[in-house]
């Protein structure tokens, strides 16, 4: 309990610190990126929108730093992200619940199937050393190092086209309007496929390459000696004594890896064009648009903090040394 | 009495163990060195990376177009005039490959140096120094762990007006340390209780030199592993941002050869002479920066060695395998291996038979001298 | 002392293959007999782990056994070869009957396992059809039998002092009542009081229970009270092999004697620490002929040209014991 209590003050610490920084780098911004705003929709903007811009990129020249810092913590309180440039004056914050879901599912379901073949083939190739498993390390090392954003270009390239199964960009077919239902179900899983297998051949190398050290490291551990002394079938030597060992580096390691699979499937969703915060930041990138960008980064970021939490509470489940405290 | 020479060292211990930490730690030290680069993996990592710096150097000049020249062969398969075809402006793209080689190979230098740096400083002092300072560098890097570092490069490279090299090539740096800070501080820690450094520790040594004489030699291996990670992150990171559009289209690196490519359609008119090279260039120097860390893992952790030879021919000629909890046995027989001994035809000066005066005999042998 | 129970007939072992291999036990011959406790000693790398673990091929690679056999006579059944068999029938005979103790035996209980579930699921392995019920009650009594109170069932390792994981390890150990328990310097983690109490304990279960037990340790003094038998090892080879009180009294061997010369006697007249000049040989480059004769104070001339057999001396006590020496030349090698 103690450690689980830990981890979450650093966890609210270190949204604290995203959070600030959020603050402080649209502050570094040159130029006047409202003036721009307000001139481009000349008269439509109200002069409380205004107002509340000029807040949010700390160009608020009456307020000191202090002032304004406190302001931003009031208004994300009040779940105000800002308005987006790009679909003016929709709110940054619906903008990102109508494609967060999207990203939530594409890399949550991904980055779970990716952990447990990882792990799995990882424990085979760790646990027998010179089968054909050896054969997967090049492969996969290979894999590791290939762009995921390339792996989608090369999947689309070779596997959509007019008469394939694979859609090549898109969440759901344009003729569907989003909806819980028998059309637009199938469609949307229909279109996540290849960019979940992209991520997923992506990231499943790293997985597979750090189990299987983990599991040739722990293999020489002195109880792995005993359960085989132990005259235990070799399942359970490997599966209850070794992998279950491994397992815990990895788990841990989690928290690295995640930053790296969620920089790589928004690239995945720019490349798909799947209607997710990746390809929604892309493009407000190339309309400056800030505070959709900054609203985007704090959400990922939030995300990436409670998957972090979740592995942190696994990790408490599986080591039994770190619930000494009780 | 005869002693065969060879076991003299083993005679005589303390002159030897005396001898060691005087010329018996640079030899050994240069002997590692030799079998971290005999490494196979290591060995192969580094020849490919070699030949990335070499075009590094040379590529702009040995390219046999200017990348941004437009010509008349519009997006045209590889000839042998165009090695890897041509762009929408009928560019060169195996001179666009060649010329942006030095911009990638830069950025994940300047990257990797600018995050050793940090990441020596704010480990190697967290892990030596401990208590309060230790606290707050960790609570530090662990925050930089856990924010996602490439959307954070991403919304602060976009804020920059004129996204150079070099200014990229630092934000990536300055994001990406934190990892290689936590190892070194676990590394660090574990070393500081060591003998040599208490030793030096005891001497009255100022920190600064038992960091710099006594530990950091000892991380060597650690640091360049991290520091080859962070390579094969800011390649990664810089291609990424230039695909996005987020630096300038117009320095050349491999990134901004996929940022056209996907732009211009070259998924739909089926170009891919255009995406290809540039996604296998980096791949291929990912694989190499990734064998040279396997190499300096299997260097340090001598068991993620491959096994070397895992199968065994027995004596009956079947074939076994080398795995843990299972010995092989290579031979089944009772026979002695040791055979060059007549045993019971005895050279001795002693009785044959001998009895209990027996060993009295070669013992005076040994007062006499 | 008559029966035996385990018989090693020329066991080699060697780490590696080829000129680079590190031969770490060599034609080493050696008989335990039932209900006996043989002690075996010798400096640190002579190879005791090495050949306590290459009996029942538990080395990790590159270790391979590159020749000899190791006979079991079950009790009253058909003796066989235990490096004959097939992986299944191995796994059967591995603690069914024998069980080993490790060195090193901190980290020999799994850390993220109950030891509740590190005690059973041997049972569960070697006897299936046992309810779940007698596994535990099992467990309990063996706990109960090395002096830890059963309601540590559920603790984990790391909730457990050393010396307590220590006896969890040797009761788990005769959990299934094996013929031969062999235990690889069991306590030397351990404070002298705690070793000599797990000590006495183990004796007594002995002679309850009637195994057998190979002993390994650096440490003679122990030995000599605790075992029947002594054999010392030396270079990857049993160097002399005798009862133990003989050893004590006179050993034939002069590297016995070294070593016997290197801790103070137990009882009787106060002898001269001398202890044995030099350091151990390097496995990879061993000397001609005898590998002691290097450090050897009684050295001459047939030492450094031919290797001495281990064989019985021509002592009056010659029957019961054998030695590797050219001092004591004999006509009566063991295992050729
Ligand atoms: N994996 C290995 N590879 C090569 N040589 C090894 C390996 N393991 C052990 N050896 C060598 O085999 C020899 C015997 O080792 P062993 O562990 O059996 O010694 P020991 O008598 O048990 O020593 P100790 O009393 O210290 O436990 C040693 O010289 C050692 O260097
Ligand atoms: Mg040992």
């Amino acid at each position: 309990m103690k450690y689980f209590l830990q981890r979450l003050a650093f966890y609210l610490f270190t949204a604290w610190a995203a959070v600030t920084l959020n603050f402080f780098i649209p502050r570094m911004i040159p130029g006047d990126p409202v003036q721009s705003l307000v001139t481009k929709y000349q008269g439509q903007l109200s002069s409380q929108a205004i107002e509340a811009l000029y807040v949010l990129f700390g160009l608020d020249k009456d307020a000191n730093i202090w002032q304004e810092y406190v302001a931003y913590w009031k208004q994300l309180f009040s779940g105000d992200l800002g308005l987006s440039f790009t679909f003016f004056p929709t709110p940054v914050s619906e903008i990102i619940s109508s494609s967060l879901p999207w990203t939530l599912l594409l890399v949550g379901i991904t980055t779970v199937i990716s952990f447990f073949l990882g792990t799995g083939l990882g424990i085979l190739a760790g646990w027998r050393r010179g089968s054909w498993t050896d054969g997967l390390l090049p492969v996969t090392t290979f894999l590791s190092s290939v762009p995921y954003f390339w792996l989608g270009i090369i999947a689309i390239y070779l596997l959509t086209g007019p008469d394939s199964f694979f859609p090549s960009s898109g969440g759901f077919d344009s003729g569907l309007v989003p909806a819980w239902d028998q059309y637009f179900i199938p469609s949307a899983i229909q279109h996540s496929l290849l960019p979940a297998l992209t991520i997923l051949i992506s990231s499943v190398s790293g997985w597979i390459l750090s189990m299987r050290n983990m599991m040739v490291t722990v293999a020489s551990e002195d109880y792995i000696t005993v359960a085989h002394a132990k005259g235990l079938t070799d399942r359970r030597v490997a599966m209850s004594y070794a992998a279950r060992n491994a397992l815990l580096p990895n788990v841990s390691g989690f928290a690295l890896s995640l930053g790296f699979i969620v920089g790589g499937t928004l690239l995945v969703e720019i490349v798909f064009s799947y209607p997710g915060v990746g390809f929604q930041l892309f493009q407000a990138l190339g309309a400056s648009d800030y505070p959709l960008m900054q609203g985007i980064f704090l959400i990922i970021t939030i995300s990436v903090l409670v998957a972090n939490l979740l592995a942190d509470i696994a990790y408490l489940l599986l080591d039994p040394r770190t619930r000494k405290e009780g | 009495m005869t002693i065969p020479t060879s076991s003299i060292e083993q005679v005589i211990p303390a002159q030897g163990a005396m001898a060691q930490p005087e010329t018996g730690k640079p030899t050994k030290a240069k002997r590692q060195r030799f079998r971290f680069v005999a490494n196979k993996k290591a060995a192969t990592g580094l020849v490919i990376l070699g030949i990335y710096v070499l075009l590094a150097i040379i590529g702009p000049w040995i390219a046999p177009y200017d990348p941004g020249a437009r010509g008349n062969d519009l997006v045209q398969p590889p000839s042998t005039e165009h090695w890897m075809g041509t762009t929408h402006l009928g560019q060169d793209v195996f001179s666009q490959l060649l010329t942006g080689t030095r911009s990638v190979m830069f950025v994940g230098f300047f990257a990797g140096i600018v995050a050793t740096v940090l990441s020596v400083l704010i480990g190697v002092t967290a892990g030596y120094v401990g208590g309060k300072t230790d606290e707050a560098l960790s609570a530090i890097s662990n925050v930089f762990l856990v924010i996602p570092a490439l959307p954070l490069i991403i919304i602060i490279t976009s804020t920059l007006e004129s996204a150079e090299d070099w200014l990229i090539a630092l934000v990536i740096g300055l994001t990406s340390w934190s990892w290689n800070a936590r190892v070194l501080r676990a590394q660090t820690l574990s070393l500081r209780r060591r003998d040599f450094v208490e030793a030096a520790r005891a001497t009255g040594e100022r920190t600064w030199r038992v960091i710099v004489f006594e530990l950091l030699p000892n991380l060597t291996a650690v640091i360049a592993s991290g520091f080859v990670g962070t390579v094969i992150f800011a390649v990664l990171s810089e291609i990424t941002l230039a695909f996005i559009g987020v630096t300038s289209a117009t320095t050349w690196n491999w990134g901004t050869i996929l940022f056209w490519a996907q732009g211009q359609q070259a998924l739909a008119q089926s170009a891919w002479w255009w995406f290809v090279p540039a996604g296998l260039a980096i791949a291929i120097l990912g694989t190499s920066l990734s064998l040279i860390n396997f190499g300096i893992d299997e260097f340090v952790s001598p068991r993620l060695r491959s096994a070397g030879k895992t199968k065994l021919k027995t004596a009956d000629g079947k074939t076994v395998r080398m795995r843990i909890g299972f010995t092989p046995v290579l031979n089944n027989s009772a026979a002695p291996h040791t055979h060059a001994t007549p045993t019971p035809v005895v050279p001795t000066p002693v009785a044959p038979t001998p009895v209990v005066p027996a060993p009295a005999d070669p013992q005076q042998k040994e007062v006499a001298p | 002392m008559s029966e035996p129970v385990l018989e090693i007939r020329n066991l080699n072992v060697a780490y590696g293959l080829g000129d680079q291999a590190v031969r770490a036990v060599r034609d080493v011959n050696l008989t335990l007999h039932r209900g006996e406790v043989l002690g075996l000693a010798g400096e640190s790398g002579s190879g005791k782990s090495t050949l306590a673990y290459g009996l029942t091929r538990l080395l990790p690679p590159p270790g391979v056994i590159t020749g000899g056999e190791v006979i079991y006579h079950p009790d009253g059944g058909e003796a066989y070869d235990v490096l004959a068999l097939s992986d299944a029938a191995l796994r059967r005979f591995r603690w069914n009957e024998t069980a080993i103790v490790f060195q090193g035996a901190m980290n020999s209980l799994n850390p993220v396992h109950k030891i509740s579930t590190q005690l059973t699921d041997v049972l569960k392995a070697h006897d299936p059809r046992m309810s779940e019920h007698s596994r535990n009650a099992r467990a309990r009594e063996m706990l109960k039998l090395v002096g830890i109170s059963p309601d540590r069932m559920d603790a984990y390792p790391h909730q457990l002092s050393g010396g307590m994981r220590q006896r969890v390890m040797i009761g788990m150990a005769l959990i299934l009542q094996p013929q031969v328990v062999i235990m690889d310097e069991p306590t030397t983690a351990l404070d002298v009081v705690m070793q000599r109490q797990i000590l006495g304990q183990l004796i007594e279960l002995r002679e309850r229970l009637g195994f057998s037990v190979i002993f390994i340790t650096h440490d003679l003094s122990l030995l000599v009270e605790f075992s029947n038998r002594i054999a010392i090892m030396y270079g990857g080879r049993i160097v002399e092999e005798a009862p133990a009180a003989a050893i004590y009294r006179d050993a034939l061997h002069p590297y016995s004697a070294g070593l016997l010369g290197s801790f103070p006697a137990l009882r009787g007249p106060r002898r001269e620490l001398t202890g044995i000049p030099g350091s151990p040989p390097d496995l990879k480059g061993m000397p001609t002929g005898c590998s002691f004769h290097p450090r050897c104070p009684k050295a001459f001339d047939p030492c450094a040209g031919n290797i001495p057999v281990l064989g019985r001396p021509g002592t009056p006590d010659g029957a019961t014991r054998s030695v590797a020496c050219w001092l004591h030349p004999t006509a009566q090698p063991v295992g050729r």
